[in-house]
């Protein structure tokens, strides 16, 4: 099998040109860090506007100096209107959700780690895996360029729902032009992930080294395996719908668009178009994203915990099953979105049903991580901490997904800030949390130097300590009526609930100042960084055994062949209490699974 | 109870190559002169199996329009009978024609890689062939959108005329795709040499490309 990937590497050759070596690079780590660089800028774009909204909360007619800059209309004299604020809104979602969620933890991380973890040189496809990144950066820049075309971005929320996103701009500011940049962005977004999983998941069942069984993959790479799978059959469904809205749009067909339509006093030129419809084929999508974005970051902490553990999980293959069964959960429960559509009684119970059935794998894998956790001497360091920050999120985002999976009480609490409370907590903060974690432990693999520890847990103190003043709030707010995407407070029950949005604004505020730490961090250790040895945190998996950062093709031509089950720690070996995947040495051991 | 495992590596068989590609020696490559050169063919699996992962994309992206046609079938009563233009049929046999070309070619290669030298049996002849009735089938499509516009239906005039110009367009797109494809692999007969495994990716893309159409076909048939 080796033979295949050293084709794939052969293939190319090391680059000579820059434009070769660092931009249109066909190498898996350049197109990994290209990745996360884009995931980087994403994530600063949607933290900023999430900052402005969040001032804007707190002190609702406050002028923020520059504002106007974003939207001469939306901000004259720098003071959001209510349209402009659900611009930012929808816009720190996209960005939030796309370009970081699905961006970073999947395809940066996994376009690094993946091929090496199987021990191959390179993806299989080079060409469509260098495309698939340019492709999702084109869908960036049309996003981005949403800001400075007509009167900006659209204000229709992440879920473009139907039938305001479909009829354009009478529906107001950014749904004209907005929409349509939007909609043809996440459709070329979608391209470029389809050509991602035609890379991983070929690379993971044909490409693997000598000796590497399927359940001797590290557990990112079943998690980033899984994570292809969802993704090549939700994007192929997202884009579908993207090109109907577009064409309702500019082509004034009627799939999403009622009949009889009357908007700001202008009837409709549609007709029996289905507003349900869109939000069926957003959300057979929407949802597997959700899992697209966290699974990865679970495959991630996983792999970070065992290793400063210096033992195995309870079970490798229960952590794998618990994966795949959330995989084809998240589709059998997409229609808990629903709930308040008027979609069929009968409907919800169908759909509630799974919904409080996949917290089953997920309580499974809460169980197996701290049930692994219990008497081992964890080493704390970065990555740990923010591997432990994970599981906290996910716990206390999953509890109240308990009270959200029930119709009954979920048509309560339906967009209030309980739901922003309980999906930032699981699926945003969580796997922002997975996400550090990965930068942290694989820092010195990528770039081949260390990050300064000390800096690095006082990042996670901030944000740990920060993001739980934020979001925990959010459930008081939902509780007492809150709704969410109101702009201001205008109705008397909400005006005790303005000093609770204040505090919210200076922890968000904090929390983001506190990123600046890591960003730091990141550049000066870049730059001038400790140089990392090869494997500094005495690991098992296949990127420990090559130099730090990898040669061009991972291995420096030398055919790996692997002896061991991942996570071979708490042995005596002649290298410690450990033993690498590819160490031909027999050891005593009493973890390995049958 | 700790255990000794003396753990031998666990070396997987290449997985079977099955069909005609993938024996992993130089009988798998075709040079448009007959010399076939020392190279060797290491990568069917990957392209086998990336290949079925583009048609799982591409079948999901169908099922998508296939399940908001019945939804939007069902939402109003502004569903009206579309008659298909007859062109239709034509092009299906067009396009069915073009797959037996493939084949035709494909078996001229597996012929040529049985030993038998001959030169007669140039497989590039059978795809031009392939490429013809591809752009036939493409340009009869388009005779089929400029008679239904002769009819006074276009894209937004009803929910049918819709669905019929968009998964018409979108499978043309792809049968568009396809012949960039099918160019890339006469390019390739001709300049330097084909992997079969080459051969065989396109040919799986290119047959499914006709399943889809009669499946689309019957679809538009049954509900427009």
């Amino acid at each position: 099998m080796h033979d295949m990937s050293a084709h794939a590497a052969a293939h190319q050759g090391p680059p000579t040109s820059f434009v070769r070596k660092y931009i249109f690079s066909l190498d898996h780590k350049v197109i990994g860090k290209q990745y996360y660089g884009l995931g980087l800028a994403a994530v600063i774009i949607g933290m900023v506007l999430s900052w402005l909204m969040r001032i804007h909360l707190g002190w609702t007619n406050y002028p923020i100096p520059g504002l106007h800059l974003l939207s001469k209309s939306g901000a004259a004299g720098d003071v959001m209107t209510p349209e402009f604020y659900l611009q930012l809104m929808t816009m720190h979602a996209t960005f939030m959700v796309f370009f970081v969620l699905t961006v970073a933890p999947f395809a940066a991380f996994g376009n690094f780690f993946l091929p090496i973890h199987v021990g191959a040189e390179d993806m299989p496809f080079p060409h469509f895996n260098m495309m698939s990144f340019w492709v999702t950066f084109v869908a960036f820049c049309v996003m981005v360029s949403s800001f400075f075309v007509g009167d900006g971005p659209t204000l229709g929320g992440w879920t473009q729902y139907a039938p305001l996103s479909a009829v354009g701009a009478v529906a107001g500011p950014g749904e004209g032009a907005g929409v349509v940049l939007w909609a043809t962005s996440i459709a070329i977004f979608c391209v470029g992930q389809l050509l991602g999983t035609l890379n991983f998941i070929p690379n993971v069942l044909d490409l693997r080294c000598k000796g590497m069984s399927l359940w001797r993959m590290p557990l990112p790479t079943w998690a980033w395996f899984i994570t292809s799978c969802m993704g090549l059959t939700a994007f192929s469904v997202l884009m579908p719908a993207c090109i109907m809205l577009i064409l309702d749009h500019v082509a004034g067909t009627s799939f999403f668009v009622a009949s009889n339509l009357v908007i700001n006093d202008q009837l409709q030129p549609h007709s029996g178009g289905s507003t349900l419809l869109w939000q069926h084929l957003f959300w057979f999508f929407g949802h597997p994203e959700v899992y697209i974005a966290i699974v990865p970051g679970m495959g991630i902490i996983s792999h970070v915990l065992i290793t400063n553990m210096r033992k195995p999980m309870l079970s490798h293959r229960v952590i794998v099953y618990s994966l795949g069964a959330l995989a084809v959960l998240s589709y059998m429960v997409y229609g808990h979105h629903m709930f308040v559509s008027g979609m069929n009684p009968l409907s919800s119970l169908l759909f509630s049903f799974p919904t409080l059935l996949i917290t089953i794998p997920s309580t499974i894998l809460v169980l197996i991580w701290i049930g692994s956790l219990y008497g081992a001497k964890l080493r704390i360091n970065s990555a740990s901490l923010f591997a432990l920050g994970f599981i906290s999120m996910f716990i206390t985002g999953g509890v109240s997904g308990f009270f959200l999976a029930q119709p009954s009480i979920q048509i309560l609490l339906h967009a209030t800030y309980f739901v922003v409370a309980h999906f930032h907590f699981t699926m945003a903060i969580a796997a922002i949390f997975g996400i550090f974690s990965g930068t942290y432990f694989w820092f010195p693999k990528m770039w081949g130097r260390m990050m300064n520890e000390t800096l690095g847990k006082v990042h996670f103190w901030c944000s740990f300590v920060g993001v739980y003043c934020i979001f925990m709030p959010m459930h008081y707010l939902g509780l007492a009526g809150n709704v969410r995407r109101y702009q201001a407070f205008v109705v008397d029950y909400m005006q005790p609930l303005v000093g609770v949005h204040r505090f919210i604004t200076i922890a968000a505020l904090f929390t983001g100042a506190a990123q600046l730490i890591f960003i730091y961090n990141f550049i000066h250790s870049r730059f001038w960084g400790e140089p990392a040895p090869d494997n500094p945190w005495q690991g098992t998996s296949l990127e420990w055994s090559t130099p730090s950062p990898p040669p061009h093709d991972n291995f420096g031509g030398r055919h790996v062949v692997v002896y061991h089950d991942p996570y071979q720690y708490g042995v005596q070996s002649s290298t410690g209490d450990y033993v690498m995947q590819d160490s031909p040495e027999q050891v005593q051991t009493a973890h390995e699974e049958p | 109870m700790a255990t000794t495992i003396p753990e031998p590596p666990k070396i997987e068989e290449p997985r079977s190559s099955g069909g005609n590609s993938g024996n992993g020696g130089f009988r798998s490559l075709v040079p448009s002169d007959g010399n076939l050169r020392a190279v060797q063919d290491y990568a069917p699996p990957p392209s086998k199996t990336g290949i079925w992962v583009a048609l799982a994309a591409i079948s999901m992206t169908f099922a998508a329009f296939t399940s908001a046609l019945i939804v939007r079938q069902g939402a109003a009563m502004d569903w009206h009978h579309l008659t298909l233009p007859r062109i239709l049929y034509f092009n299906t046999l067009v396009l069915l024609a073009s797959s037996l070309t493939l084949e035709m070619s494909r078996r001229r290669v597996a012929v040529f890689m049985g030993g038998t030298r001959n030169f007669d049996l140039n497989p590039a002849r059978w795809l031009y062939v392939t490429a013809l009735l591809g752009v036939v089938f493409v340009a009869g499509q388009y005779l089929a959108w400029l008679q239904l516009r002769s009819e006074g239906l276009y894209l937004a005039t009803n929910p049918n005329s819709s669905f019929f110009y968009l998964l018409t367009a979108v499978h043309a797109l792809h049968v568009l795709g396809g012949l960039v494809g099918l160019t890339y692999v006469i390019r390739k007969l001709h300049r330097v040499v084909l992997r079969r495994s080459t051969l065989d990716t396109f040919s799986y893309y290119w047959h499914f490309m006709g399943i889809l159409w009669v499946y689309l076909l019957l679809l538009l048939w049954m509900k427009l």
